[in-house]
């Protein structure tokens, strides 16, 4: 696979020129507009779909989608805001369309607890968790690389509702499951994340 | 979870903390919810650290740099786009 071009980002004042043009079907502002946004929108469908090809072809359908809408744009929000929310629709649909997997089990991942209900493992401070804490390249990678290893239907819900910050009424929609089912699902899915968390910050290994 | 006054045990302050969190508890139930953390330092830290949990993960994929989109992925949006699809 070739390098890609650099992209050069649209500064704030140029985005409503780039919508003119893109209005105006300038072919070259719609380059720009891949371009701008590409890497971002082709990373929120890696992190739904947890598939590169799959992510490649939602990729496509957003952009083409934002095309042709592009008439109906109201330049009070970003074009990125606009372009994020299309790019996730267009994840949600390919994900209605996957046939369901039955459910991979995450009770290892779950807090244990003895007969009385004390905790098994009681849990203990965490060291250095501060936000930028997270954006360390290392500790990064191992934060992402944990949300990786979530089964897939509550990788799902923890990325639409704590990282692309849908509401539980829109994701429990978009996965035709009940809201009650969805929250139960994305608790187990924060306190998974936790445990593989824990295992690291809690040694200090970082 | 039962209305009637009951000690609670960590579990069940596990199982019920996103309610708690998101207010959807009866007051009595709050009330014995908040009774426990009082004593169980066990599990503030575990509430601690799950909300940490949650804020890390936004952070670390909110910071992460995208990579640029692949080329050919750009020649083959704007060739769909010059075919009318």
């Amino acid at each position: 696979m070739s390098a890609a071009k650099p992209v050069e980002a649209v500064a704030p004042d140029d985005e409503s020129d780039l919508i003119r043009r893109l209005r105006a079907n300038d072919a070259a502002a719609y380059e720009t507009l891949v371009r701008t946004h590409g890497g971002r929108m082709l990373a929120v469908a890696n992190r739904m779909l947890n598939n590169e090809q799959d992510a490649a072809d939602v990729l496509q359908e957003a952009f083409l989608a934002a095309f042709r809408a592009i008439g109906a744009f109201e330049a009070n929000s970003k074009l990125g805001t606009w372009l994020h929310r299309i790019v996730v629709n267009a994840a949600l649909m390919r994900l209605r369309t996957r046939s369901r997997r039955p459910e991979q089990s995450i009770e290892a991942l779950l807090p244990a607890f003895a007969a009385d209900g004390h905790a098994a493992d009681p849990a203990v401070d965490w060291r250095e968790t501060s936000a930028e804490t997270a954006q360390r390249a290392e500790t990064r990678d191992f934060i992402l690389a944990s949300i990786k290893k979530l089964p897939d239907n509550y990788r799902i819900v923890l990325t639409l509702r704590d990282i692309e910050g849908l509401s539980t009424e829109e994701a429990s929609a978009a996965l035709d499951i009940e809201p009650n089912a969805l929250k139960v699902r994305l608790h187990r899915a924060r306190q998974a994340l936790r445990t593989l968390l824990d295992e690291r910050f809690r040694a200090g290994a970082l | 979870m039962k209305d009637s006054v009951h000690m609670l045990t960590c579990k069940e302050v596990v199982d019920f903390l996103i309610d708690y969190d998101a207010g959807d508890l009866a007051p009595a139930q709050k009330q014995e919810f908040d009774r426990h953390l009082a004593m169980c330092p066990a599990c503030v830290c575990y509430i601690q650290t799950y909300h940490q949990t949650i804020q890390l993960g936004k952070a670390a994929c909110d910071s992460a740099k995208p990579e640029p989109i692949p080329e050919e992925l750009v020649r083959a949006i704007l060739a769909a786009r010059q075919a009318g699809k």
